[in-house]
């Protein structure tokens, strides 16, 4: 199996699962410029059913970006994305997609579970007539994601975490093979991120459904992450969070020398101590 | 009983011809800007709105100059103005305020140019008077089906694309992603927009045209969470208040001795106004329940300490 420079080896626990199972997602040579300035240059990948796939990155590095191209949102320079085996199309491919802000008005006057009912055909045009089979399946999506509770709420008024759930629900109730998350983690306290990484991973698990979240912080997701495509410097480099998250490869990406360290179980990334002394430290948690 | 009904309805409220027509173009007109309002409060589009009521007062006082019936040019120039502003950028949040201000500009001023060749060449008297505050009263009945059929065009565009147009209200990009055309839904919304606006001018003049429109949307989105729900709290809203603005402006002839027609804009804006403070009060007074509610073990509890 030699797909791309980097050799898939998961190291977790879906290893034999993973080997097998379809693949969803493939991006292939990938380069966008956005304004004279190049952001992604040369970024390939494959992503398999049912794994669980971290894009890492400093803020800036072109994580959006690259999910947008994904989505087909926007247009690469060169390369290709394939989803399941055949081009991009949003109507003939769903691809669930939670993006990085959604500002929800207080005052906006819809439930969870309207905006959960609008992942089932917010895109169709005309009237709609009430079906009892939509209500149920916008309920079940209510129950898989927990959000039965605040169900009835207007999704304005819920906390960060609550209005992730609904929008995740939002997101799968299409029955999506592909899950985009866009930094689901940036504005939530660590426990409610907690919280919804096992949810997905759990969903992922269950379904099948491949998911690849973007974050810049990757120790959280360390967990449950089959795999890393980690993208620094406009380029990117997937493989096991073992393969990729080293000295040399993340060096290699940014461009200049970086240490990863590794303290009681998590992963520092830090500018190293040669030529490194005008690079501001990546993302490094505290202690 | 009598004198009560005698003090409410004035002597001939319901045989007056232009009574009637003003409550037929005054229903019609409130149901469809209750309806597409809901949708331009939601997107955050008031803005917009009020700003093609200026647009609509350019077209009316250009119609009247030029010796066309003014609902030609309300409407009319409303969807011209509207597809301008989508060109200078409407729909980008950052564009939006500033496109909406350069054609708010340039619409007044071509109001004040033809306002001002109409009043110098006599042409029409009361044309300032009618195109900025409305002329429900002075409307003819042939004007019913005009007003009608155009009410219908938006109410239809509207019920084309609303499901798509709430996705893309939520998130433009969760739309785009899902395949939805976001920029050919946002511009039929803002056609239809602008055919309220214009519709809202006969009734109750291009300035207080937004009023008509926000002012219903607004309190019925205080007083439920459910969009069919404010949509049909919003027509409740906008036809009572449009009613009882055309009974109040037919009554205030009798009210002093000074036999004064009182403008019917004036009341139904008031009535908009007081019904959307109610509102305000009422889910102001809601949501300490619900809050009580929350704190409290017992929902049986929170419910009886309430009231």
């Amino acid at each position: 199996m030699t797909q791309g420079t980097v050799t898939l080896n998961p190291t977790v626990i879906d290893q034999d699962n993973a080997a097998i199972s379809p693949e969803i997602l493939r991006v292939d040579d990938v380069s966008v410029a956005l304004g004279g300035r190049q952001i992604l240059a040369d970024v390939s990948f494959t992503i398999r059913a049912g794994e669980f796939t971290g894009l890492i990155g400093p803020n800036g590095a072109g994580k959006t970006t690259l999910l947008r191209v994904i989505l087909g949102l926007q247009r690469p320079h060169a390369g290709s994305v394939t989803i399941g085996g055949q081009p991009r199309s949003p109507r003939n491919q769903p691809v669930g997609y939670v993006p990085q802000k959604v500002l929800l008005d207080p005052d906006m006057p819809m439930r969870a579970r309207d905006l959960v009912a609008l992942g089932l055909d917010g895109n169709r045009f005309g009237l709609r007539l009430r079906s009892t089979q939509r209500a149920t399946a916008v309920t079940e999506m209510l129950h898989a994601v927990d959000a039965e509770r605040f169900a009835d709420e207007r999704v304005g008024t819920l906390s960060g975490g609550e209005q992730q759930r609904v929008l995740i629900a939002h997101a799968l109730i299409s029955r999506p093979r592909l899950l985009l998350l866009d930094e689901p983690l940036a504005n939530l306290d660590l426990r409610s991120g907690q919280e919804i990484i096992r949810l997905l991973a759990r969903i992922g698990r269950e379904q099948q459904i491949a998911i690849l979240l973007s974050a810049h912080e990757m120790n959280p997701l360390l967990p449950v992450m089959h795999r890393v495509v980690y993208v620094a410097g406009g380029r990117a480099a997937s493989g096991s969070a073992d393969e990729i998250v080293t000295t040399e490869v993340l060096s290699r990406l940014y461009g200049h020398r970086v240490d990863v360290l590794h303290v009681q179980g998590r992963v520092l990334v830090v500018a190293g101590q040669d030529g490194g002394d005008d690079v501001p430290a990546e993302p490094a948690e505290a202690g | 009983m009598h004198r009560l009904y005698t003090a409410v309805f004035e002597p001939g409220f319901f045989g007056n011809g232009q009574v009637h027509v003003a409550v037929a173009i005054g229903g019609v007109v409130a149901i469809v800007c209750a309806i597409v309002g809901v949708f331009t409060v939601m997107r955050g589009q008031s803005f917009a709105g009020h700003s093609l009521g200026d647009v609509a007062a350019a077209g009316g006082s250009g119609a009247l100059l030029i010796g066309l019936n003014p609902v030609a040019g309300f409407v009319g120039l409303g969807v011209v103005g509207a597809a301008v502003m989508d060109m200078i950028g409407v729909q980008r949040l950052r564009g939006r305020d500033l496109a909406t201000g350069i054609v708010l500009g340039a619409a007044i001023g071509l109001s004040a140019l033809f306002l001002y060749l109409t009043a110098t060449t006599g042409a029409t008297t009361g044309a300032t008077q009618q195109v900025l505050f409305g002329s429900i009263f002075t409307t003819s009945s042939a004007t019913i089906g005009v007003v009608t059929a155009l009410g219908g065009v938006a109410l239809a565009a509207v019920a084309l694309v609303h499901r798509p147009l709430l996705l893309s209200t939520v998130s433009p990009d969760v739309a785009a992603a899902r395949g939805v055309p976001v920029r050919l839904v946002g511009v039929i919304y803002m056609l239809a927009l602008a055919v309220s606006v214009g519709l809202s001018s006969i009734a109750i003049g291009a300035i207080l045209s937004t009023a008509l429109l926000i002012g219903p949307a607004a309190a019925a989105l205080r007083l439920t969470k459910r969009v069919a729900r404010a949509l049909g709290i919003a027509c409740v809203i906008g036809v009572l208040a449009t009613w009882l603005g055309v009974l109040l402006a037919y009554d205030s002839y009798y009210w002093g001795s000074a036999h004064l027609s009182l403008p019917v804009s004036f009341f139904i804006v008031v009535v908009i106004f007081v019904t959307y403070l109610v509102a305000d009060a009422i889910t102001a007074r809601l949501a300490r329940t619900a809050t009580r509610r929350r704190e409290f073990v017992s929902p049986a509890r929170a419910t009886g300490t309430e009231g």
